[in-house]
């Protein structure tokens, strides 16, 4: 299956962002081959709505699943209408939060568990 | 009204309370801060009471508090609506033009349906415009009310945000719409730099900074006069609490910005405000301060030198 993974640089061993809507790059991998392919996030800039928009684009890619430490309310509601299923907790690279999800270790998200605007940096 | 000979000439002030030819309108006197808790409303309230023929408009919709002091009878209320938009699914071919357009990311295009964030929508109207399938509607959505009313010859409007929305500024415009050309207007302020401030000193002829001399006040101080000369708009500064500590002079030195009163602390002061009375109807001096106030103002619009 295509998941997303959220990363701090395009890399498979880039260390995951805890962030969703405002994580630095989007890492789509199919779960099966391992193919993977990375962009930068177009959402970190937002001033509002970045969960929105971030949700947006992980739909348009056809993720089935998102992986990544927080997600906030609005891209929560929007990641569930969507049906893409949200997994919380990620830690470490991407390979490695890829073999917990794949290993089941990852809990899969019912409710937002950032407050808005938490990923924004603080200065 | 005012009248009183400044100099052999006919009395600024008395000119800012005629009609202004200029436009056909009447001055907009606006008064802002940067910090909150300066003392605007003390300004705004106590100018609007000397001067009687005019009408103060609060445009702090978050947290409206003039009607405390001019204790206005309220006559009219009017609703203030944003346009939300709705799809209908039926005629949606989920071509996302209208996602893409929204600044805001108001809307998300799903495979099936369309998701609207009404929080975040500004009310613009881009996303039913561009539609090509003419698919999005817009609902009216309550956000706030303007109320209007008398305070003796005082006319009075006010704005109030309802409780939880996050913009003001489309109150703040739905206020200011209210305003009777004919007669001089008064803004209350909202406290800050931001949109809702540029918002209700947008268009107007003079901005009265009410500053106090503290690290607080000053700082934001600046903030505030960077903004209004982006804006574009004639300034001065009101000292407020003028003797509780230093620099605001100095600031308005180096800056090139007239100090147009300066009001030291008075225990008195500060217990009439907290009983809701205006200091002009209570203390001579001040009822002199506040109308030599309006006639700097006067001289700082006319003589173009501000």
């Amino acid at each position: 299956m295509k998941v997303v993974v959220t990363a701090v640089s395009p890399e498979l061993n880039a260390q995951v962002d805890p962030r969703f809507g405002r994580a630095g790059f989007f890492v789509f991998v199919d779960t099966e081959t391992l193919a993977f392919e990375a962009m930068p996030n177009p959402a970190q800039m937002a001033s509002g709505g970045a969960g929105i928009q971030a949700a947006q684009v992980i739909v348009d890619k056809g993720a089935e699943a998102v992986i990544t430490g927080q997600v906030g309310p609005k891209a929560f509601h929007a990641l569930r209408a969507a049906g893409v299923k949200i997994y919380m907790g990620a830690q470490g690279t991407v390979m490695e939060a890829l073999e917990l999800f794949r290993s089941g270790k990852l809990q899969e998200a019912t409710a937002p568990t950032a407050t808005p605007h938490a990923g924004m940096a603080r200065r | 009204m005012t009248g009183h000979e400044v100099r052999g000439r006919p009395s600024c002030a008395a000119a800012l309370s005629q009609r202004w030819d200029f436009y056909g309108e009447a001055m907009v006197v606006a008064v802002a801060s940067g910090k909150g808790g300066t003392g605007k409303t003390f300004v705004a309230t106590n100018l609007a009471a000397v001067l009687k023929e005019v009408q103060l408009i609060d445009c702090d919709v978050e947290a409206p508090n003039a009607h405390l002091f001019l204790k206005p009878e309220i006559e009219r209320v009017y609703p203030v609506t944003l346009g939300v938009p709705q799809v209908d699914e039926n005629r949606c071919t989920h071509c996302r033009r209208c996602a893409e357009a929204c600044q805001y990311h108001a809307l998300m295009v799903l495979p099936r349906e369309v998701l609207i964030f009404e929080e975040l929508c500004h009310g613009c109207g881009t996303c039913s415009y561009i539609c090509p399938e003419g698919a999005i509607w817009e609902r009216p959505r309550e956000i706030g009310r303007v109320e209007m009313g008398r305070s003796g010859p005082i006319r009075f409007v006010r704005g109030v945000l309802n409780i939880g929305e996050p913009m003001a500024s489309p109150v703040i415009r739905a206020a200011k719409a209210f305003r009777e050309p004919g007669l001089v207007t008064i803004l209350d302020s909202p406290p800050g730099t931001a949109c809702p401030v540029v918002e209700t000193v947008k268009g107007a002829d003079f901005c009265c900074l009410v500053t106090e001399p503290t690290p607080f006040g000053l700082y934001d101080l600046e903030i505030a006069v960077q903004m209004l000369r982006k804006l574009g708009t004639r300034m001065g500064v009101v000292i407020n609490r003028s003797d509780v500590g230093t620099g605001a002079r100095e600031f308005c030195k180096r800056e090139g910005l007239s100090v147009l009163a300066e009001i030291p602390f008075r225990e008195e002061i500060g217990l009439a405000c907290s009983r809701g009375l205006l200091v002009v109807e209570e203390f001579a001096e001040l009822r002199d301060l506040f109308l030599r106030l309006w006639e700097r103002i006067g001289e700082a619009i006319i003589g173009n030198k501000w």
